[in-house]
């Protein structure tokens, strides 16, 4: 029986030699979506929490005020003061770069795999889908002029340090600062609504029964996430919160 | 029917294609794209031109040779292979873009024809199982749940046409080695390779250069076998779930 094989040694596999799990994982075109769906998810959880904390400006300026400040003792006695907030922004630090290197390097891979374009082309893939990339740079920028505006007060003229509500209401005062940040908002909820779904399909959650659910949930998050942060730039300018 | 073509013609890998025209007469709406294409050739090679080189065998829509991207959609309009497309989808005087399969990873050998080589070696990587030959088993030796049965045929049912390729716009691969992987990771029969499998076909599919998935659900539309967009999360967590059982 079985005179045709021969019994050769099976050259390694590529899983013999067993790399590193993080080698694996930034090596792999799955691997590097699977970091970026677990950073994506990290920055989600923080944008409901600072959502959340934004919709306390409508309880008046000390409440709000007064949140500021906790954000800075949270964690007291056993942290030192502000020491839980730092512990914060370096996760997302780390969450943000992970995030973006991971994208830009798949995004260089993608574009080098389809170097020539149909001629006849056809635009299917939806809005949300389409701007992930445009919208994620738009959102690292926005990054970057949200936290020289509201965190350093670089930008934000007759901004005071430690009065966060009437820098945040200097902010929506001018014009710029309003079209910025309702850009920002609005590109965050496309990013979100795509990347929510995604996320679930790369962290392998995603099957054809939950697939309905997880649409659901991605628009609802888009949808709150956008609405509730942009209540704060309407409310200043109507005056609600002054 | 009369019908005007674009299609691209390209002499050879290192030559620089471009689309040409060609009118087409008498053409019957009963016949399929590739007859059309044959009537084609026949007046071009009246002619004393060159005929249009495209891949196809079976003709049947069970091979997966044929190719061809027909107005921006990989296998025309309709939901099946080139060759199972008839001209009735097509309206007289109609003018109608043939162009390759287009990725990196699949270069144009001759006009319409691309290698697909790639998908063999990522085949060659872990698509297959160890089994003992000799004479057929019993059928009902190693049990196998209806459910995974289902989802194995379902995966099976992959031709490696490569629309899910030509279809994406970051010219991914990742549809076609879900169905691969899914097939046999499900099965008690591919159960020994099941981790080294996952690895080393995802692992192949990235060195032969295709793009990562960002879920733009391009491949699944286009697939003429209706391999589902969920196999690639499937896929994904045997890849999670291998990268934490391979090192123990």
């Amino acid at each position: 029986m079985a005179l045709g094989t021969r019994t050769e040694e099976k050259k390694p596999s590529r899983t013999d030699r067993q790399p590193s799990v993080i080698r694996l994982f930034w090596r792999s075109t799955v691997g590097k979506k699977a970091v970026m769906a677990v950073s994506g998810l990290i920055m989600l959880g923080y944008l409901v929490a600072h959502m959340m904390g934004n919709l306390k400006i409508f309880f008046g300026a000390d409440e709000f005020n007064a949140y500021g400040h906790w954000l800075r003792t949270m964690g007291e006695p056993v942290l030192h003061y502000s020491w839980a907030l730092w512990l914060v922004r370096v996760v997302l630090l780390l969450a943000v770069v992970g995030h973006g290197v991971a994208a830009y390097q798949l995004s260089r891979r993608d574009i080098a795999a389809r170097p020539d374009k149909y001629v006849h082309r056809k635009r299917r893939p939806s809005y949300a889908t389409r701007t992930m990339r445009w919208g994620g740079i738009i959102l690292a920028l926005f990054i970057v002029w949200h936290l020289l505006d509201l965190t350093t007060l670089t930008v934000n003229e007759n901004a005071r340090p430690g009065h966060p509500y009437e820098n945040v209401v200097a902010t929506f005062s001018t014009w710029y600062g309003n079209v910025v940040y309702i850009v920002a908002m609005l590109a965050v909820g496309l990013h979100i609504r795509h990347g929510f779904w995604s996320a679930a399909q790369t962290l392998g959650m995603g099957n054809a029964t939950r697939d309905r659910v997880l649409k659901t949930a991605a628009d609802g998050l888009a949808l709150l996430l956008t609405a509730g942060f942009l209540s704060v730039p309407v409310a200043v300018m109507t005056g609600v919160v002054s | 029917m009369k019908l005007n073509l674009r299609i691209w013609r390209q002499k050879n890998a290192d030559t620089p294609g471009a689309m040409a025209t060609y009118e087409v007469d008498g053409i019957s709406s009963d016949m399929s794209f590739l007859e059309m294409l044959d009537t084609l050739n026949e007046d071009l090679i009246l002619r004393g031109e060159e005929p249009v080189a495209f891949d196809h065998d079976c003709r049947e829509g069970i091979c997966g040779a044929c190719s061809l991207v027909i107005n921006g959609d990989a296998h025309g309009p309709e939901r099946t292979t080139t060759c199972q497309l008839h001209m009735r989808s097509f309206r007289d005087g109609d003018t109608i873009d043939v162009e390759p399969w287009r990725a990196s990873a699949f270069p144009v050998v001759k006009d319409l024809v691309v290698d697909r080589s790639a998908f063999d070696r990522i085949i060659q990587a872990g698509g297959y199982i160890s089994a003992p030959t000799g004479s057929a088993p019993d059928a009902h030796a190693t049990p196998v749940p209806k459910p995974d049965a289902d989802s194995a045929f379902e995966h099976a049912e992959c031709i490696g046409c490569g629309a899910c390729v030509a279809a994406c716009p970051n010219g991914s691969a990742m549809l076609f080695t879900s169905a691969k992987v899914n097939h046999l990771n499900v099965l008690p029969q591919g159960a020994p390779e099941r981790e080294t499998r996952v690895l080393d076909m995802v692992a192949a599919m990235d060195d032969e250069g295709f793009g990562g998935c960002t879920l733009t659900g391009e491949c699944a539309t286009a697939c003429p076998k209706g391999i589902p967009l969920p196999s690639i999360a499937a896929m994904n967590k045997e890849w999670l779930r291998a990268t934490r059982k391979v090192r123990r």
